[in-house]
């Protein structure tokens, strides 16, 4: 644990403010956890208003050698933003401006702090669209996205986070400021650093500011709700539909368990006792291609065995359907104390033999497993339930997170589809990637961070001497 | 986390800025009640380490309607005397500082004697007798806006109820509540209960947000109270909002007209702690020539919680003026809301900004309509 000087703490207040530096043990605790169970206390919170103060902020705990773990709202997860080595919580939700929305060069730039759905609200109000749609989004900011390049149920027709990135305001873990990237959208001028930065868990530097792409915001939207028996019977669907060339905007899916949770705690009359839903959506410009669209979708769903396929006729209607569908997260905690949300990614073929691996993995070690998830893009979250307090529990829920990882890998996906390393997934890392990516990554982490003060010991295990 | 906060003054201070709008109650998922947590730790806190001035103020006032009324005099001398309004015209209230100008444009014109007093403790239905009401004096509501609540006891009487307002009420115990002092409420609540059980009504009524939402909760409050519990819980069942209680009955639609914009504004203690907020709607719309404007965010929070004009008065002005652009942009003449804080709180925001915009209790709007089809 490392112990600021109190000389440091007055430093820091001359930067930030005697009112954004928090010492007292009941600040600390709000800024000690994330969105999973994850927790430690940092030493000081410290809460910038500008890059500059950033900036101020970084040459101070260069200097001392303090730890800075950036933070947004802390809606991560895997822990990246826990401060498990002490030092500064750095949070970022004072800036909280939105800097310009460019018409002419449909691009938004945006502190790192804002929201992300005010940052949505607002460019749509100007009819443009920033597609990533995490189920976090009214809480989590763009700062954070960045920092976990993250996806959501809109990504398979638009693409993630990164995608949107053009380019970023960031402060190096020496205090310097860099600028990457810019409006122009072809840009081959040097390596990409923009890029680089693109889900670096604050481990590289801290982004301030961010410059994202925008579309043309599509004016109709349906939705659909697919009932199936048979788990099976889904993911043919699923197939089925994006084979025909249809390319829906979201296609999310939910196991029984989901379902019955989900209903148990929202009463949205969603059908408790199926064996998976989907929900699939179209959207576009013209109201009869996605009226199209959403027919043939439903066509196909009820050809490959769905028992029941109710098309949203109200803006209400659609947003009961998300309603549900964001929910999944806070329904599940009502079920057990703690839960272990992962986001493997598997091709969309081998959903349903991951999705049966994954529940024998549950009966073997005697845990309750939750899965749903974006199918149009294989990106599962298989979630399991426990009670950390129980040590024996827990011993058997690092075993199941072990085993699920090995059914990712072994099934030709990826350990995270969106939500980061962290510390989670640090285990199975060297696994997932090889030796020699994991080498070539720690001389990338070196060299923008010599002395290993940005959210130290995350993403890559903390090596001897650092 | 667990076990491991302790209860700091910073901690204590850190409850007492929440405004209990309750937003984080009925957001979380998870059914975690951040508020109620809120007003738990000043509870623990103020038995902990209690503070010197609240036994006098809440021991000594609160208990005895009488003594709160006498309380009121000075306000009242001011007023009869013309002084509150000579001081207001000749600008000497521009000298005071920002925050206790808002303090002074917190209060109403006072009304000459409190309601309590002045009401009858039977008021007969007029027509046929089809209900027998307990009407619930909240102090608020005796002491400052007299002519809210007869006016709700005139507008019951004539949808056919008798009402029944028992002189000896005592305050519902949401102010010592909200400050920790969670045995005296217990007293207060006790004796309310006991009050209106001798009385034999079917209902008990409150034109109050905040004293509606603390009867309804006598349940809980009382919930390991031995015998107590079980008749808390018969009172607590028979607690209605006006407008909730005119909701469930055939209600007599007005003759007259009020020709006028209104808006509305949710009170926390009506829309979150009891779940009403289209009735008080539905009752506005009733009356034929009023215009009906919806406002944006009309059940945010207009930062009154009570006292945090007095006690936090920088977040509870920005709150204020969050609400007072949504209220202004509606062009309305009125503004309703069946909260005594909350119509205070609005003044303060309607004086700050200088709008022609009149503050008041929807069933005042209501009872309006029926007197002027009356003339």
């Amino acid at each position: 644990m490392t112990m600021i000087e109190p000389s440091a703490i007055k430093a820091l207040k001359r930067v930030v403010g005697k009112a954004n530096v928090l010492t007292a043990p009941e600040d600390l605790l709000c800024y000690s956890y994330d969105s999973t169970f994850a927790e430690h206390l940092p030493d000081a919170v410290v809460q910038p208003k500008t890059t500059e103060e950033v900036a101020d902020v970084l040459r101070i705990a260069h200097g001392d050698g303090i730890p800075v773990v950036p933070r947004g709202m802390a809606s991560g997860l895997a822990a990246a933003s826990v401060p498990f080595s002490g030092g500064i919580a750095l949070s970022l939700t004072r800036m909280n401006r939105i800097l310009e929305i460019d018409e002419a060069n449909m691009t938004a730039t945006a502190e790192a702090g804002v929201i992300t759905a005010h940052l949505q609200d607002a460019v749509e109000a100007r009819g443009l669209f920033y597609p990533p749609d995490p189920s976090s989004i009214r809480q989590s900011t763009i700062g954070g996205n960045v920092a976990c390049n993250a996806g959501g149920p809109r990504c398979l027709k638009y693409g993630i986070t990164g995608d949107y990135v053009l380019g970023l305001k960031t402060v190096l873990a020496d205090g310097r400021v860099l600028q990457t990237g810019g409006k122009a959208i072809k840009n081959v001028t040097g390596y990409n650093l923009t890029q680089l930065f693109v889900g670096s868990e604050g481990t590289l530097g801290v982004i301030t500011e961010v410059l994202v792409k925008l579309i043309s915001r599509p004016e109709h939207v349906r939705t659909a709700l697919a009932v199936y028996e048979d788990l099976d019977d889904a993911s043919r669907s699923v197939n089925a539909i994006l084979s025909a060339g249809i390319v829906p905007c979201t296609l999310e899916m939910m196991d029984d368990t989901t379902i019955e949770t989900i209903e148990e705690y929202m009463r949205l009359g969603l059908p408790v006792g199926a064996a998976a839903l989907l929900i699939l959506e179209s959207d576009g410009e013209d109201q009869d291609t996605v009226d199209r669209e959403v027919e043939a979708m439903a066509a196909i769903a009820r050809r490959h065995g769905a028992s029941d396929v109710r098309v949203a006729d109200s803006e209400s209607a659609r947003d009961e359907l998300w309603r549900g569908r964001r929910s999944v997260g806070p329904s599940l905690a009502r079920r057990a104390p703690n839960k272990l949300g992962e986001d493997i990614s598997v091709p969309r073929s081998q959903i349903p033999e991951a999705v049966r691996r994954i529940k024998q993995i549950g009966h073997k070690y005697d845990l309750p497993i939750v899965v749903f998830g974006h199918a149009g893009d294989g990106n599962l979250h298989p979630n399991i339930l426990f009670d950390k307090r129980d040590d024996e529990q827990w011993q058997r829920v690092e075993q199941a997170v072990g085993a699920i990882f090995e059914v990712a890998v072994e099934l030709g996906g990826t350990l995270s589809g969106e939500h980061g390393v962290g510390v989670l997934k640090q285990p199975y890392l060297e696994h997932a990637l090889g030796p020699v990516s994991i080498e070539m990554q720690r001389r990338i982490k070196d060299a923008w961070d010599p002395n290993h003060i940005l959210n130290p010991g995350k993403v890559f295990p903390a090596r001897d001497g650092h | 986390m667990e076990g491991q906060a302790v209860l700091t003054p910073n901690l204590t201070e850190q409850m007492y800025k929440c405004f209990a709008c309750l937003a984080c109650n009925t957001i979380c998922p998870v059914g975690i009640k951040p508020a109620d947590l809120a007003l738990e730790t000043r509870h623990v806190s103020e038995q902990i380490r209690p503070r010197w001035w609240k036994r006098p103020l809440f021991h000594g006032l609160f208990p005895d309607p009488k003594r709160l009324e006498l309380g009121m005099l000075p306000l009242r001398w001011l007023e009869r005397l013309g002084l509150r309004r000579l001081a207001e015209r000749v600008g000497v209230t521009r000298l005071l500082p920002t925050q206790l100008r808002d303090m002074e444009r917190m209060l109403p014109e006072v009304p000459e004697r409190p309601l309590r007093v002045v009401l009858p403790e039977v008021t007969p239905s007029v027509g046929e007798l089809r209900y027998r009401v307990g009407f619930f004096l909240g102090c608020a509501q005796s002491l400052l806006f007299a002519d809210e609540s007869a006016a709700t006891v005139r507008v019951l009487a004539r949808n056919g109820c008798e009402v029944v307002s028992p002189r000896e009420v005592r305050c519902c115990g949401m102010p010592p509540l909200g400050y920790g002092e969670r045995d005296m409420a217990v007293e207060m609540a006790r004796w309310n209960i006991a009050l209106f059980e001798d009385l034999d009504v079917d209902a008990i009524i409150t034109d109050c947000a905040t004293c509606g939402s603390t009867l309804k909760e006598y349940g809980q409050l009382l919930a390991d109270d031995g015998d107590w519990a079980q008749r808390a819980e018969a009172f607590a069942t028979k607690v209605r909002d006006i407008s909730e209680f005119l909701a469930e009955i055939p209600v007599v639609k007005p003759r007259g007209r009020v020709e006028a914009r209104v808006t509305y504004h949710d009170p926390c203690h009506l829309v979150r702690a009891q779940g009403v907020s289209q009735q008080p709607r539905d009752l506005l719309r009733l009356i034929e020539g009023l215009e009906f404007v919806e406002m944006e965010e009309a059940d945010w929070c207009c930062g009154s919680a009570g006292t945090q004009l007095i006690s936090h008065h920088k977040t509870s002005v920005s709150v204020l003026d969050h609400k007072m652009d949504n209220v202004e942009v509606t062009g309305a003449q009125y503004v309703a809301s069946g909260c005594p804080g909350c119509q205070m709180q609005l003044s303060v925001g309607v004086k700050r900004r200088g709008l022609e915009m009149q503050v008041v209790h929807p069933i005042q709007l209501l009872d309006q309509a029926y007197r002027n089809g009356d003339e």
